[in-house]
């Protein structure tokens, strides 16, 4: 069996095979960016049209989780930039340590919204339909507000489950990774903390505007 | 990966199932694509078939209004988002695109293998969808129709079409940065080809417009699973808000669907008439400027939606301008042919049959452009025409081009030429019968999905499903000797039409790899200096 | 062109008009490039012996000229469309208003006079109609080829169209928006008559109901609905003293500009009051308690229209 070749034949050089894949996953974070955009811009529609009833049901959500998670997942990304930067020095130990933080850290995550906050959310019969607990005026603000919740926390997590899932690939690689060979790694990273930063953009919303009023 | 000094073509390479459904060459992706591809074309020409043969009589011969409705949803479903929005990216454009680069693949084949994948699953989920009754709300899904109403399988084709996206975004993707980083040495911006400039401007719209059109769709299926108020105003959403939404996507995807084929065109033209492409830079900078504009213009198809006076005027405005450049890309053809060397193979036989119908669709767009015409012909058979012009006429003519002219390349065989030429002009001809009395239909006043419709009606009706019959005929002819090729066609040269391009300088079909050692590019595309001579060896 | 069919409206000419110009740009310019397409085909066809001579190297200036000269034309287009639209559905001050209805799939017409009809609507020749529709459930379009004109019917809001017909006729009338397995049934006529005919049409053309004035039936459901409870006998509005409840005047109302409690300033015109009878959460005005029921469910898309008619007539203190 031959060596492993440097890099894919389509390449001229390693380093053109990593600025390659660098290009291709910012350009891909950039139509996830105008994949959650029009639920940003949905967001703001809503709240324009009636403000009050909106922010209504803003108030109704869970703040603590909220920051808990949002801490959570900070701490995620923090460590999966620390597992990033052990490789880049040559260190696979590292790498994996760093990685397996993250991943627990954002698996936390999930836990806590789908099987805590959630199932608080159905509960207090916060889900938009017959049985919304929320009446008199604001009840039609209030429900789009948690239309809109639950579709964005929704789409937010399958994205944060298929995190998990290529972190969890890149960790069952890791004998493959060096200092000088760890694209993945670099590639999952980028998507990872753009999954936070999506985040970041729905805390506010969900969870500060509200209250502010 | 090995490279062998011996080079094997790459149908060759590998004969199992596996080496074809597993494999990264973007040569078989583009085949296996070319596959499903022509089977969604004809699967939603047979659903067109049944509705001209329905609207042969005013009563309506198929008898049922609900079957009616079904097929023509399903025909635009199928054709839009099936055909017409991959056709010849992900077949052409796949497969010439590193060759055409001096690149020896994308820069992401296992994401293309991925694209076909979802590309697959998203067919069979329309196919479940047609099969188990299909959708009666137009391909437009207009709501509150489509989310409180409808009984079709309304889910199951928005699920198939959010797949479908997800496939397009991908192949755009990968094209984006197999542009941006897989040139050969010496291909600067100004060397590449059109044909790469119009794939680009294309993927460019596809990143961009299709996850809006994701998140819309996913929009509706929650309203109708859910009962929530986003569209309907029964339920405190606003119907308008879908249509935004909708055309936004829509009106760049038609983009989406012309662009690629003024590629093949300016590719065709130069090559058949022996000479430098007329204002390159003024092409490419057409194609661009029509991605950029062509998504400001979405309200035109609202002219008469309830949006207000103000929007309409601007929207107005944008889509004459958006119109300049095709203007700009049509004189530019002619202006190539001009004190040329002409030769009358079929491409080219298509590409002229393109500029005709392509010009005569693109000046309807400014009847319905002009705001007050809109108004009367707007939702009638004009329109039908209109976009049948240039969708039909102009892209699948595109389409048909291309394949003729790379089919020597691609298959390594020639097909007969005799046949080629007289399918273009039975396609030509049936046509027109076909779609120009939809014009006069539209004028007249006849109305847009109607199943029965009044008797007035019934002689231009009469004449264009006769048309349709004429149509169907020249394209079922190229899957007659196109097929025939395969086995018993003459074998193909590296360059059998003596044109310019990478692409020409690999045997037919190519190699694997597609070039043993980087090409090195020295001068600009299109250097047909000679009327007879070969000129890259 | 066969089949040029005139229009039975001045605008519908107007509109016949642009498009004949239309015509004749686009039959020019596909003259041009038909022309020199076939011209290029015979005369540089590749074994032609014609000589090419030496060809022009600076491109641009072709490339300038028609690029302007495309840009101008279809500015040209652009300014005639836009203002025969902005003149299409701006109706004249003193338009004969009908109300139309569409639904799954028929369109119902009333008339002030409270005559009503479906599939039809019945119009005096030379005066300005102006229809106000709405939709009870998904989105039609109310389309008159024969006037050139069209407009969507939305559920929840109100539309307009106007027309003026100069010559008596039957026109066919069409549904263009596709509204579910009915669509294509969804035509109907209208039928322009002479003023005397009309009069004597209005008089005896009644709905299965009888006919009452819109606006009297309106009345009679302001009280039947327990309207007048709260916005006091001829919508003169309520104070606590005197309904037991602080309600704002309906008289005068109409056209007239309402704050809300968030502080936006609307115009009360037909679709303020319909949102205010079904959804009131939505229409807060300021100054006044939020305790008006919503009658969502309770009254038809007709006899909100009767309402509406209602309260328009309440001029400020006089019924006219």
């Amino acid at each position: 069996m031959s060596e492993a070749a440097a890099h894919e034949f389509q390449f001229s050089s390693a380093e053109h095979q990593r600025e390659t894949a660098i290009s291709g996953i910012w350009l891909f974070l950039a139509t996830e960016a105008l994949f959650f955009g029009p639920i940003f811009l949905a967001w703001i529609y809503a709240r324009l049209a009636d403000p009050s009833a909106f922010d209504s049901g803003g108030r109704q959500t869970e703040l603590m989780i909220g920051v808990t998670n949002t801490a959570l997942l900070i701490a995620s990304s923090f460590a999966y930039g620390i597992g990033l930067a052990c490789i880049e020095f040559g260190s696979r130990r590292g790498m994996v340590l760093g990685l397996l933080v993250a991943w627990a850290l954002g698996a936390a995550f999930l836990g806590l919204k789908f099987g805590v906050e959630w199932r608080m959310d159905f509960e207090k019969g916060l889900f938009p339909g017959a049985n919304f607990s929320v009446h008199g005026p604001s009840r039609s603000g209030a429900q789009l507000f948690f239309a809109l919740y639950f579709f964005s926390t929704a789409l937010h997590g399958l994205h944060l489950l298929v995190g998990l899932a290529l972190l969890a690939w890149i960790i069952s690689k890791a004998r493959q990774f060096t200092a000088e060979r760890h694209n993945s790694v670099r590639v999952v990273g980028l998507y990872w903390t753009f999954i936070d930063i999506i985040w970041l953009i729905l805390f506010p919303l969900i969870y500060l505007i509200g209250r502010a009023s | 990966m090995t490279h062998s000094a011996a080079q094997i073509s790459y149908l060759e390479d590998g004969h199992t199932l596996r080496s074809w459904l597993l494999t990264t060459d973007h040569k078989r992706i583009a085949i296996l694509y070319l596959v499903a591809i022509t089977f969604f074309f004809f699967a939603g020409g047979f659903a067109a078939f049944l509705m001209r043969y329905n609207l042969i009589s005013s009563h309506g011969l198929l008898g049922s209004a609900e079957t009616y409705n079904r097929l023509f949803s399903m025909h635009g479903i199928l054709m839009v988002w099936f055909f017409l929005v991959p056709a010849v990216p992900v077949t052409l454009g796949n497969f010439l695109t590193p060759l055409m680069l001096g690149a020896r693949d994308l820069a992401f084949p296992r994401l293309n293998l991925l694209s076909w994948y979802l590309f697959m699953v998203a067919g069979f989920v329309a196919l479940y969808a047609v099969l188990a009754g299909g959708v009666d709300t137009g391909w437009t899904f207009y709501t509150p129709l489509t989310s409180l109403y409808s009984k079709g399988h309304v889910v199951a084709a928005i699920i198939a079409i959010f797949i479908a996206g997800f496939s397009s975004i991908a192949t755009g993707l990968n094209f984006i940065v197999t542009i941006h980083k897989l040139r050969a040495p010496g291909m600067g911006w100004y060397r590449m080809p059109v044909f790469l400039w119009s794939l680009y401007a294309t993927s460019v719209i596809l990143v961009l417009a299709t996850p809006v059109l994701a998140m819309t769709l996913l929009l509706v299926a929650f309203e109708r699973i859910f009962g929530i108020g986003v569209f309907d105003p029964a339920i405190g959403g606003d119907p308008l808000l879908f249509q935004h939404l909708f055309w936004f996507y829509s009106h760049p995807a038609v983009y989406v669907m012309i662009l690629p084929g003024f590629g093949v065109i300016s590719e065709i033209v130069p090559a058949f008439s022996r000479k430098e492409l007329f204002g390159y830079k003024f092409i490419v900078w057409a194609s661009i400027a029509i991605a950029v504009i062509g998504f400001l213009v979405w309200g035109h198809h609202m002219f008469v939606a309830g949006t207000s006076l103000f929007s309409a005027i601007v929207f107005s405005l944008l889509s004459y301008m958006v119109a300049v450049p095709s203007a700009i890309k049509v004189f530019n053809w002619v202006g190539t042919m001009h004190k040329g060397y002409i030769h009358f193979d079929s491409p080219m036989l298509y590409a002229i049959g393109f500029i005709g119908l392509f010009t005569t669709g693109g000046l309807t767009g400014l009847f319905v452009a002009a705001l007050a015409a809109d108004v009367h012909l707007t939702q009638t058979y004009f329109v039908v025409a209109h976009f049948h012009y240039v969708m039909v006429g102009g892209m699948v003519s595109a389409y048909f081009a291309g394949l003729h002219f790379w089919w020597p390349k691609i298959t390594g065989r020639l097909y007969p030429e005799m046949w080629g030429r007289a399918a273009a002009i039975t396609i030509f001809v049936g046509f027109n019968l076909t779609f120009f009395p939809q014009f006069v239909l539209g004028y007249l006043g006849m109305p847009r999905r109607y199943f029965a419709y009044p008797q007035q009606f019934e002689a231009l009706n009469l004449l264009s499903s006769a048309g349709a019959v004429v149509l169907a005929m020249g394209y079922l002819l190229p899957l007659g000797y196109f097929t025939w090729s395969l086995l018993y066609g003459e074998r193909a040269s590296a360059n059998p039409w003596g044109a310019t391009g990478l692409e020409w300088t690999t045997p037919s079909p190519p190699p694997t790899e597609n070039f043993a050692v980087t090409p090195i590019v020295t001068q600009a595309p299109y250097q047909y200096e000679q009327p007879e001579a070969v000129i890259h060896e | 062109m066969n089949g040029y069919w005139p229009s039975a409206t001045v605008e519908g000419r107007e509109v016949d008009f642009l498009l004949l110009a239309l015509l004749l740009v686009s039959y020019a310019v596909l003259a041009l490039v038909f022309g020199l397409i076939l011209l290029y085909m015979v005369r540089y066809r590749a074994g032609s012996g014609v000589s090419r001579g030496a060809r022009s190297r600076k491109t641009w200036r072709f490339e300038i000229s028609w690029t302007a000269a495309t840009l101008a034309i279809f500015f040209g287009l652009f300014i005639w469309g836009g203002d025969l639209y902005v003149r299409l559905f701006q109706p004249p001050a003193d338009a004969l208003q009908i109300y139309v209805v569409g639904k799954q799939w028929m369109w119902k017409v009333e008339h002030q006079g409270g005559q009503r009809e479906i599939n039809a609507l019945h119009i005096p020749i030379d005066r300005p109609i102006q229809l106000v529709m709405t939709s009870e459930d998904v989105i039609h379009d109310f389309a008159v080829p024969a006037f050139r004109i069209k407009h969507d019917v939305l559920p929840g809001r109100y539309q307009t169209l106007w027309f003026q017909v100069d010559a008596a006729g039957v026109f066919q009338l069409f549904c263009t928006q596709l509204c579910g397995v009915g669509h294509y049934s969804m035509t109907g006529e209208i039928v322009a008559m002479s003023q005397p005919d009309f009069e004597k049409w209005l008089a005896n053309g009644a709905g299965p109901e009888g006919h009452e004035d819109m606006a009297a039936a309106g009345k009679e459901l302001f009280t039947a609905h327990g309207c007048s409870g709260c916005h006091g006998e001829g919508g003169v509005g309520g104070s606590p003293e005197t309904t037991g409840v602080a309600a704002p005047a309906l008289s005068g109302l109409y056209g007239r500009s309402v704050r809300l409690q968030t502080g936006a300033t609307v115009t009360a015109d037909d679709k303020f009051i319909r949102d205010c009878i079904l959804t009131p959460d939505k229409t807060p005005v300021a100054g006044y308690p939020q305790i008006m029921p919503s009658f969502s469910g309770q009254i038809s898309e007709e006899k909100v229209l009767r309402l509406i008619a209602y309260i328009k007539s309440l001029k400020s203190g006089s019924r006219t």
